[in-house]
């Protein structure tokens, strides 16, 4: 029965990516890209990685979608053909796939027991992370603790990453305090959807706060917590006016969160050398080791949570702010 | 077979029905609007009654609950995505398609 599932999952995986290389219309490509990455997800969950499967789900078919909806704002709806036919690019792509393919043949079976991966460190993670970290959910354990600086890295590329799209597209201020002049993003006359929107909102920006303090027990964490917030404040800013989200939250105001965020995050690191340990061993934190991993992971996927909604939302922005009136 | 999975196998068989009907209509209908239609009964009554079966086997506990949350959520996003899409269609320019529009 999984064997179908996979086989219909990835049937479908296929048709996606040949029609979106196929397709010229941006915005076909852009739902096509959404339809890819649920259709990852749903490969995720039958894989039974439930928390990678959420994160592709939030954030590939999600916020990136919306994200390059308000980027299509800035250009134009259909791709344009090449000048000439690129014979080479299409040799190097065709030669690099079966090198690739030539690679798989190399690796374990998924699901291999004997496979190299899981006898390497998987065993103590998922033996030893109740004794030594504590939350259940041991996926939050490797990410935030055994794994931390990987995570602080992650953490400081969405930092960078939403700092350069400011740097090059720039927000401007232009209708502060004034009404914006041809307002298409505050829906006048769709009145169902203020109305649903408003309703559901306040139930996201909760979800979004259970998503970041329940990831020790269950699927969930700073990563997808940060982006289902943002997902809430760009509902609010299609439905309500641009004008309205700005005031609600300034981008200065999020400027501050973001760079808050990696600085919780490296600063829970320096706290623990402070108290004698080394860098993001939080075991030191508090008085047992248990209650400082605790400490430490509450404080670090706060950061995350942080910089990656004030990140998502500025990019937002960016892109959305930087239309002509 | 007790009643709670009569009433699930009657409720995913309709529910199944109708999520083929959606996916015929979609294919099969003449324009947007009515294309609409046919996966808003996809999107809601399926929905509906897939999550409404499942609901009857939990039995009473957190995944009932849960389920009942995505089914409210649904009721009520889903028809509102229709309206804004078949709004968005009118606004900009999207004529239904009708019997008289041959003679036109």
């Amino acid at each position: 029965m999984e064997l179908f599932i996979d086989i219909t999952l990835l049937t479908f995986l296929c048709i996606t990516a040949m029609a979106i290389t196929v397709i010229r219309k941006l915005f076909c490509a852009v739902m096509l890209a959404s339809i890819f990455s649920l259709l990852c997800a749903c490969l995720f969950v039958t894989m039974d990685a439930v928390d990678v499967a959420f994160t592709e789900a939030a954030v590939g078919s999600g916020i990136s979608t919306v994200l390059m909806l308000a980027a299509l704002n800035l250009t134009h709806s259909r791709e344009k053909r090449p000048p000439h036919q690129p014979l080479v690019a299409l040799l190097v792509v065709g030669v690099t796939g079966i090198v690739l393919m030539y690679g798989t043949m190399d690796l374990p079976v998924f699901g291999d027991a004997a496979a190299p991966i899981h006898h390497h460190v998987a065993p103590r993670y998922i033996e030893q992370s109740p004794l030594e970290v504590g939350p259940p959910n041991f996926v939050t354990s490797i990410l935030a603790s055994y794994r931390g600086y990987d995570t602080l890295a992650e953490t400081i590329v969405i930092f960078t990453a939403g700092l350069s799209v400011i740097a090059l597209l720039g927000i401007r201020d232009r209708y502060a305090g004034r009404p914006i002049p041809s307002d298409r993003s505050a829906m006048k006359d769709y009145v169902v959807l203020r109305i649903v929107a408003k309703m559901l909102m306040p139930f996201v920006f909760l979800f979004a706060l259970y998503v970041q303090f329940h990831g020790d027990y269950g699927a969930g964490g700073g990563f997808q917590a940060g982006v289902i917030f943002a997902s809430g404040v760009i509902i609010h800013s299609l439905t309500l006016g641009r004008d309205r989200t700005l005031k609600a939250f300034p981008h200065q105001f999020l400027r501050g969160l973001a760079t808050v965020g990696v600085l919780i995050y490296g600063g829970t690191g320096l706290a623990s050398i402070l108290r004698g340990g080394n860098f993001l061993d939080y075991s030191v934190l508090a008085a047992t080791q248990l209650k400082g991993q605790h400490l430490g992971i509450f404080l670090v996927e706060l950061g995350v949570g942080l910089t990656v909604f004030s990140i998502m939302i500025l990019m937002y922005y960016a892109f959305s702010y930087r239309r002509e009136p | 077979m007790t009643i709670p999975d009569f009433i699930t196998a009657f409720c995913l068989i309709l529910g199944a029905l109708l999520g083929l009907t959606g996916g015929v209509g979609v294919y099969r209908l003449p324009d947007f609007f009515t294309r609409l239609h046919a996966c808003s009964v996809t999107d809601s009554a399926c929905a509906f009654l897939i999550l409404s079966g499942l609901m009857f086997q939990t039995g009473f506990s957190l995944a009932t609950i849960k389920l009942f949350f995505i089914l409210v959520f649904l009721l009520i996003t889903s028809p509102t995505s229709t309206h804004a899409l078949a709004k968005a269609a009118l606004n900009s320019g999207e004529i239904p398609w009708c019997q008289s529009q041959k003679e036109r």
